[in-house]
């Protein structure tokens, strides 16, 4: 449509220069001189989204653009005050080939491969692009998606961070961690680009001296990240926070977790049988993340209980061993409910061991009905759950109750919670049907172990 | 067709040590022992510094703040530069 145009332009051009780029047909339009594009080099670089697009450059600066044909402003770019009168007023363009979703992986590769600096790693012809990650030793013992250039540069485009950014010391190698090793490995575990800025944020997370990964691997107790998910932002990229929300199916709560630790095995180079020494270790360190299902909970979720304003995305992570069910399908009244919960929480590593354990408690929704019923907030139920679990020395002493585990002789005539102030984390997460909560067991805790540790989620 | 992938490791090789040989005896030599800070290696290292003491070496005792972190970079600085030789023990 804009062909007139187009020839009167470039037949005028004397004092203003005019330049065509034509992406497909080098010889369109008719009788115009136009420069060929069809590398799509130029249009990659000029951002160019829709054909036409009309830019005016002075000294080599561009000081505006025009898409598609609306005739004012092909007017006001170019100073031609009479231009495309025999045409109608506007037209939407179409979409440059520069952005077409077939070519975009490739070209972002051909022009922007440059920002990544990995070692590239040519798998053969005759090789198995699955089994040759195996046999690298890259995988978690399943198999992981072929981290190709194109795949790792759309993993970027979820983020605004810099590719050669250093987000965190990754241990146990204490390794600069950069946002590309992390897209990397996110594209490996199966992520998708939207879930790249949670990956970001929970490998921040355990990589403090807080939460401590490095004796999250090295101790030979069944622990791994436990990854709570919190903010509206769980709902945008799809998580679960219902039914079977610990289990399979959910892409993001399973390779969000998985990308935070393919990154810690990878870059940290913290692998089972080396540095991760855990007995039996746990199927959750495959990967443990969940949302907290916020809009059913009669509380405040987990991340404003731990400073965050509730319209903000972040994580949590909890140094944690697998869930295990409590079942209490009788209580109707809070604190019968909140009793059961208690003596289930007791049991934590060993019930004649107090203080050292924190636990995350997940209450489901079903029991989770009670206590709103009943107008019991957070703080109320944690508050009566720490008063339940107040231990008596002579039960917990060595050979108490003819167990030989247990506190020291000392401590018999003492008093003892079975957690620290703050060592009950409670969330809100399951399916709607089932009158049962689950509780994650926890590792030791404080500056001898492992912290909690929140983190907002960055763009 | 060949694929291309990005190597998703640190691209670092293992940093190889040369160990430094073995002293031939302990006498005169100071031996530093690393308590990791585990329950009971202070047992297990007194006894050793007994044994140690006895053959003419001498012990110089540390300690880890906590077993699930590395030593610190001062104290294995400080290890590195008083001793000939370190025992670190682990007990439990």
């Amino acid at each position: 449509m804009v062909t007139p145009v187009v020839q009167r332009l470039a037949k005028e051009s004397g004092a203003t220069p005019f330049t065509v780029f034509t992406q497909d047909d080098p010889s369109f339009p008719n009788g115009v001189d136009s420069i060929d594009d069809t590398d799509l080099a130029m249009s990659w670089h000029h951002n160019i989204e829709t054909v036409p697009t009309l830019i005016r450059v002075e000294g080599g600066r561009e000081l505006e653009r025009t898409v598609g044909w609306v005739r004012s402003e092909w007017r006001s770019v170019t100073g031609v005050d009479d231009l495309g009168s025999e045409l109608v007023e506007f037209r939407p363009g179409c979409g440059s080939l520069s952005v077409d979703p077939n070519l975009v992986d490739e070209l972002r590769v051909r022009y922007s491969g440059s920002e990544l600096h990995a070692r590239r790693i040519e798998i053969a012809e005759l090789e198995d692009d699955m089994e040759a990650l195996f046999a690298r030793g890259w995988t978690d013992g399943l198999p992981v998606v072929p981290p190709t250039e194109s795949r790792v540069m759309r993993m970027l485009g979820g983020t605004s961070l810099a590719p050669q950014e250093i987000v965190a010391i990754v241990p146990p190698d204490l390794v600069e961690l950069t946002v590309e090793k992390i897209a990397t490995n996110a594209v490996m575990a199966g992520c998708l680009p939207e879930y790249l800025p949670w990956v970001i944020a929970a490998v921040q997370a355990v990589c403090t001296d807080e939460f401590n990964m490095h004796g999250v691997l090295a101790t030979t107790m069944p622990v791994g990240p436990v990854i709570i998910c919190n903010g509206p932002g769980t709902r945008a990229i799809g998580m679960n926070s219902g039914v079977n929300v610990f289990g399979q199916g959910n892409r993001a709560n399973l390779t969000i977790g998985r990308a935070v630790q393919l990154t810690i095995r990878n870059v940290g180079g913290g692998r089972p049988g080396e540095i991760d020494r855990a007995a039996h270790g746990m199927p959750g360190k495959l990967s443990f993340c969940f949302a907290e299902d916020e809009v059913g909970s009669p509380w405040t979720s987990l991340a404003s209980s731990r400073g965050l304003d509730s319209n903000v995305n972040a994580v949590t992570v909890f140094a944690g061993e697998g869930p295990r069910c409590v079942v209490d399908q009788l209580a109707r009244d809070p604190e019968q409910l909140a009793k059961s919960l208690a003596e289930c929480l007791l049991t934590v590593q060993h019930p004649k061991l107090p203080f050292v354990f924190d636990a995350l408690l997940v209450v489901g929704p079903e029991h989770g009905r009670v206590f709103a019923d009943a107008k019991w907030d957070r703080q109320r139920l944690i508050e009566f759950l720490h008063s339940q679990l107040q231990l008596s020395g002579v039960d917990i002493i060595r050979g108490a109750r003819g167990m030989a585990e247990g506190v020291r002789e000392q401590f018999r005539d003492a008093t003892l919670p079975k957690f620290r102030p703050g060592g009950i984390l409670l969330a809100h997460a399951g399916g709607g049907a089932g009158l049962f909560s689950a509780i994650i067991g926890g590792w030791t805790n404080g500056p001898k172990g492992s912290d909690p540790v929140t983190k907002v989620v960055g763009t | 067709m060949t694929s291309t992938v990005l190597d998703p490791t640190n691209e670092r090789q293992k940093a190889t040590r040369q160990l430094v040989a073995r002293p031939k005896s302990l006498d005169g030599l100071t031996v530093g022992l690393l308590d990791i800070s585990k329950a009971r290696g202070d047992i297990f290292l007194d006894r050793l510094e007994k044994r140690l003491t006895e053959i003419g070496a001498r012990v110089k005792r540390y300690r880890k703040p906590t077993f699930t972190k590395p030593a610190p970079i001062d104290l294995r600085h400080e290890i590195a530069t008083t001793c000939n030789v370190v025992i670190q023990a682990l007990a439990d």
